[in-house]
Order: C-alpha cells, then sequence, then structure tokens
C-alpha cells in the first residue's frame, strides 16, 4: 500500500509527542481503541480555564502509520482552538487532509474519539473542580 | 519493443558497507530464480519451445527430454520415482488436486478428513469446500510452539477417516511438523497422508519413503525456481495411493493434470531441485547461521520481544518475532529499506491478525506486533546487522510513541485496563 506524503511526513516528524499531567485540572486525557484491535490512542489536551482554549496536546499512539498520522493531526488542530471549535473537528476533515484510503477511515474516527474523550475527561474535572470550589468551606466533595 | 507495462519502479541503491537497499528478507513469500537456473530454462522458450506432448517431431522430443530430466531431479531430491512425480501449476493447485483428488476417489471408503488450523489457505479453503459437499472435517488445534499433539491426532482418527493433511513446513512461523511420526500413524491405520511441503522441500531433507508420505505438494518458487510451476507426489506402491483429476482434459500426466506442461517451468523446478540436493546441507547451515545472528542482536537489544513458535523445530532460515507495544505495520512502515512481512491484520487482505498466531495462543496485541524475517540463499551477514540494528532503532522509536509502552513502563496491567473499544 502506498502512503500519502502527508501520512509520511506525519509518521516521519510526529508533532506533539508526549504527555501532560493526567491529573492537572487544567489538563483532559483521551485513551480510545485497544489493543486487541491493534490501534490506541492518547490524546491530551491543556485548556485554559478563563478562555477555553487549548493551549498545548501531546499524543501517544500504538497503531498504523495513518493512526500516528491521524493522532498527530489531532494534536496540531485543536491547539489554539475553543473546546467547542475542536469539538466540530469531523473525521472525514482528517481523512481529506490525510488522503486516506477507505480501509484506513477508522484511524480518522479514532482520532475524533480520542479529541472528544479528552474534551470529555477535561470538562469532567472542571465541572467536580467548580463544584468543590462552590461547597461551602469545610464540607468535602462527596466524590 | 511494447513500453506500456507500468510497474512501481524501484532502484537498488546503495546502503552502509556495501549493500544494496533495499534487502530482501521476504523469502518464505517468494524467491528471487537463481542465475543458475534462469540459465537453464531460457532455451525452452525460444529455440526448444516444443509441445512435451508432441510425439512425432524433433521440438516435441526435446521438451520431453526436458521434462523427464526435471522429473528425475525432483524425485531424487525427495527420494521419489519419477513415475510418482505430477506437474502442476503450483502448491495451491497442488494442495487442490490432492485433497479433492483424494476425497473424491476414497468417497465409498469414508468422508472425513484431518487437518490443523495452522495449515495454508489453499488446505483449508480446499477442506471448507468438501464440507460444503458433505465431507466431515477435523481441524486439529496446535500447541503453544505451534506443532501439533500427535494424541490429538490419534483421537481425531476414525474408521471413515480417509484423509490427514497436515503441512510440512509453515510458512508464517516456519515450525516443522513431526511428518514422519504422523504418517506412521496413518499408514498404521490405512489412511492417506498428504503434506503441503512448500516451505520444507529443498529447505530441509524430505524422504517420501521413510518419512512416510503419500502425497506431497512442491513449489518451484519458494526454492529460487519460477513461480507459476509445482509439482505433487503421488505414492506409487506400499500403499498406492490414486486420486481423481480435479481438471479434465487432454490426459496429460497420466490423466491426473491435463494441460499442456510448462516446460520452461518444469525446467527451472528441476534445476532447483539438482541445486538443492547438492547444495541443502551446507545451506542450511548458513541460514541458521545468519537466523541466530539476527535473533541474537535483537533480543540483545530489545525487551519485551516474543519469538512465535518452536525455535527447535524450525526451518533454518525462519524467524518470526513479536516486538510488543509496536503496532506490525507501523513498524514496516519505519524499515521501509526492507522487504519482510507482518502478521499484523493492516497488513492483511482480511484485516483479521494472524490465524496461525493466533491459534499458538498468542493474544492479540502481540499477533498485531509480529514481524516474519525470511533469510535466503542471497542474503549476507552485512545485510543482517542492518537489518537488526534498523529494526531495534525504529522498535525503540516507535514505543516512545506508545501509550501502551508507556503504561506498562508505570506498571499498568494492561489486560486489567477497560478498552473504550471493547
Amino acid at each position: 500500500m502506498a502512503y500519502s506524503d502527508k501520512v509520511l511526513d506525519h509518521y516521519s516528524n510526529p508533532r506533539n509527542v508526549g504527555s501532560l499531567d493526567k491529573n492537572s485540572t487544567d489538563v483532559g486525557t483521551g485513551l480510545v481503541g485497544a489493543p486487541e484491535c491493534g490501534d490506541v490512542m492518547k490524546l491530551q489536551i491543556k485548556v485554559n480555564p478563563s478562555t477555553n482554549i487549548i493551549e498545548d496536546a501531546k499524543f501517544k499512539t500504538f497503531g498504523c502509520g495513518s493512526a500516528i498520522a491521524s493522532s498527530s493531526l489531532a494534536t496540531e488542530w485543536v491547539k489554539g482552538k475553543t473546546v467547542d471549535e475542536a469539538l466540530a473537528i469531523k473525521n472525514t476533515e482528517i481523512v481529506k487532509e490525510l488522503s486516506l484510503p477507505p480501509v484506513k477511515i477508522h484511524c480518522s474516527v479514532l482520532a475524533e474519539d480520542a479529541i472528544r474523550a479528552a474534551i470529555h475527561d477535561w470538562k469532567k474535572k472542571k465541572q467536580g473542580a467548580d463544584e468543590k470550589a462552590a461547597a461551602p468551606a469545610g464540607v468535602q466533595a462527596s466524590h | 519493443m511494447s513500453t506500456d507495462v507500468k510497474a512501481t519502479a524501484f532502484e537498488l541503491r546503495e546502503g552502509p558497507n556495501g549493500i544494496k537497499l533495499p534487502i530482501y528478507m521476504d523469502n518464505h513469500a517468494t524467491t528471487p530464480v537463481d542465475p543458475r537456473v534462469l540459465e537453464e530454462m531460457l532455451p525452452y522458450f525460444t529455440d526448444k519451445f516444443g509441445n512435451a506432448a508432441s510425439r512425432n517431431h524433433a521440438f516435441g522430443w526435446a521438451g520431453e527430454e526436458a521434462v523427464e530430466l526435471a522429473r528425475e531431479r525432483i524425485a531424487k531430491l525427495v527420494g521419489a520415482t519419477t513415475k510418482e512425480i505430477i506437474f502442476t501449476s503450483g502448491a495451491t493447485e497442488s494442495d487442490n488436486l490432492a485433497i479433492k483428488g483424494v476425497a473424491e476417489m476414497y468417497r465409498e471408503k469414508g468422508n472425513h478428513i484431518i487437518t490443523a488450523v495452522t495449515e495454508h489457505k489453499a488446505v483449508l479453503d480446499t477442506c471448507k469446500r468438501l464440507e460444503k459437499y458433505g465431507y466431515r472435517v477435523t481441524y486439529l488445534p496446535v500447541q503453544k510452539d505451534g506443532l501439533v499433539d500427535l494424541d490429538d491426532l490419534k483421537r481425531a482418527m476414525d474408521d471413515k477417516t480417509i484423509l490427514v493433511t497436515i503441512m510440512a513446513a509453515n510458512n508464517e512461523i516456519g515450525v516443522l511438523q513431526p511428518w514422519a511420526e504422523i504418517g506412521k500413524l496413518c499408514h498404521e491405520r490405512g489412511v492417506i497422508f498428504h503434506t503441503d511441503a512448500t516451505q520444507a522441500v529443498g529447505k530441509v531433507p524430505v524422504d517420501v519413503v521413510k518419512q512416510n508420505i503419500d502425497v506431497m505438494s512442491i513449489s518451484a518458487h519458494k526454492m529460487y525456481g519460477p513461480k507459476g510451476v509445482g509439482a505433487l507426489y503421488v505414492r506409487r506402491k506400499s500403499p498406492r495411493v490414486q486420486i481423481s483429476p480435479i481438471i479434465d482434459g487432454g490426459g496429460h500426466e497420466r490423466g491426473m493434470r491435463s494441460g499442456t506442461l510448462n516446460v520452461p517451468g518444469i525446467v527451472g523446478l528441476g534445476k532447483a531441485c539438482a541445486i538443492a540436493t547438492e547444495e541443502m546441507a551446507k545451506e542450511s547451515c548458513h541460514l541458521a547461521g545468519l537466523r541466530n545472528r539476527l535473533k541474537d542482536k535483537i533480543m540483545g537489544r530489545l525487551d519485551e520481544v516474543y519469538i512465535n513458535g518452536s525455535m527447535e523445530h524450525r526451518l533454518p532460515g525462519n524467524l518470526n518475532i513479536s516486538f510488543a507495544y509496536v503496532e506490525g505495520e507501523s513498524l514496516l512502515m519505519g524499515i521501509n529499506d526492507i522487504a519482510v512481512s507482518s502478521g499484523s491484520a493492516c497488513t492483511s487482505a482480511t484485516l483479521e491478525p494472524s490465524y496461525v498466531l493466533k491459534a499458538l495462543g498468542t493474544g492479540d496485541d502481540l499477533a498485531h506486533s509480529s514481524i516474519r524475517f525470511g533469510i535466503g540463499r542471497f542474503n549476507t551477514e552485512a545485510e543482517v546487522d542492518y537489518v537488526a540494528d534498523r529494526v531495534c532503532e525504529t522498535v525503540e522509536r516507535l514505543r516512545e510513541l506508545s501509550p501502551l509502552y508507556e503504561m506498562a513502563k508505570e506498571g499498568v496491567d494492561l489486560k486489567s485496563v477497560k478498552w473504550a473499544a471493547e
């Protein structure tokens, strides 16, 4: 199978590889896929709490070249966007940008899922932190 | 000359230490034609183009003579007689002819066939088709090392069993089945034993008499002969095996396989066998040495790499390794100046990971991470060293990129994680 130049570029020079502190309240982590299926993506975002802008994004991926490229591209695209803008990213845009063949569309779907999962995780944490802040002093959040 | 054939252009380029890139290390898929083989074939395309079945002129006689010499050479390599060798278009046809041919011929006697789950698709799919026609097929499991358990085989045999078909050497993991013992069990029970010896003939000693083989598939292009030609050995005495043809026509090959003989191809197969008869012993030492060098270099540098299948009962040139936490196709992309294969789903037409590795009990995750190295006659020590270095560098790079490797290093038990996709 021949890979597109963009897939090869992301594979050879992946952007934003690494990890953010998953315990930080500003960080959302998405872990999608399964080893048995041959693809696991971890995508993390660091969000500015006052602007909701994604200031940093990192990924690590176990998967084929197209999966690595899809997640690398996803980190590039979410950076600088607000979380709502990032939620609007569609897998079809990834397919188009990377010229993925039909058998690799699931890689783009997984990247979209990873973005959503990371944002979901961040929102959940933020909600928890807001509730905790709103709670009267001396009362522990029950969860 | 017409130049309208478009092929993906690739040229060999200079690599370090005098090696040429890309390196071919996929010799279980196919092998290059040995120049000595090609040299003998060439006259049979042009000057000696006759049809071997033309009985009344010199062109035909030259073709027939060449075919009979090839038959002798093949027979000599495997301990058969010339009348027991039938030419075919390759091992897939040989497997089809053997299994369907025996099934039809012995239908009165029984309808039960035994095979193993790690067989090549040419055997498995042929058996599946026979199931549609009322045959009963037992697919034996294999042990962790890839070998069939002889007790399982004994238990599977019943009074309706007419055929056992178990391969000599596996195409993915190179594991050698105990075919002499399987043949013995079959002979004790009056059951015909067929073996797909595509990967074994010319690589390891095969003797159809001593090893109790009744029917055996042979391919030319796995042993430095041309593609599109193979043979089927069919035993003539003790027991005499009969098979029904699957291709009807002019009655060539004593009625078992009609169709004009591929004389240049057959000449090539014969020469490939003659070379193997002379050089196999020396070559297998060379291949095992290179294979062990590759294994030791990789395992000396990387942690969490697993060999798939028995190292003891194995083709000398085969190495099949899983690199945990790294997906096979992405590994192949990183070593794109080396031609090897992967058991990863992404590299297969069916998008399923290797059924052979799964049969060994290898988890899907490790099956996705496997690479098959097939070292052959023309590989060198310098190539092996280059391959080992490139593989290790790429695995290290991809592990830095792998969330699974990171989690494993943090002490997370990956089996206990609830994966979103499950």
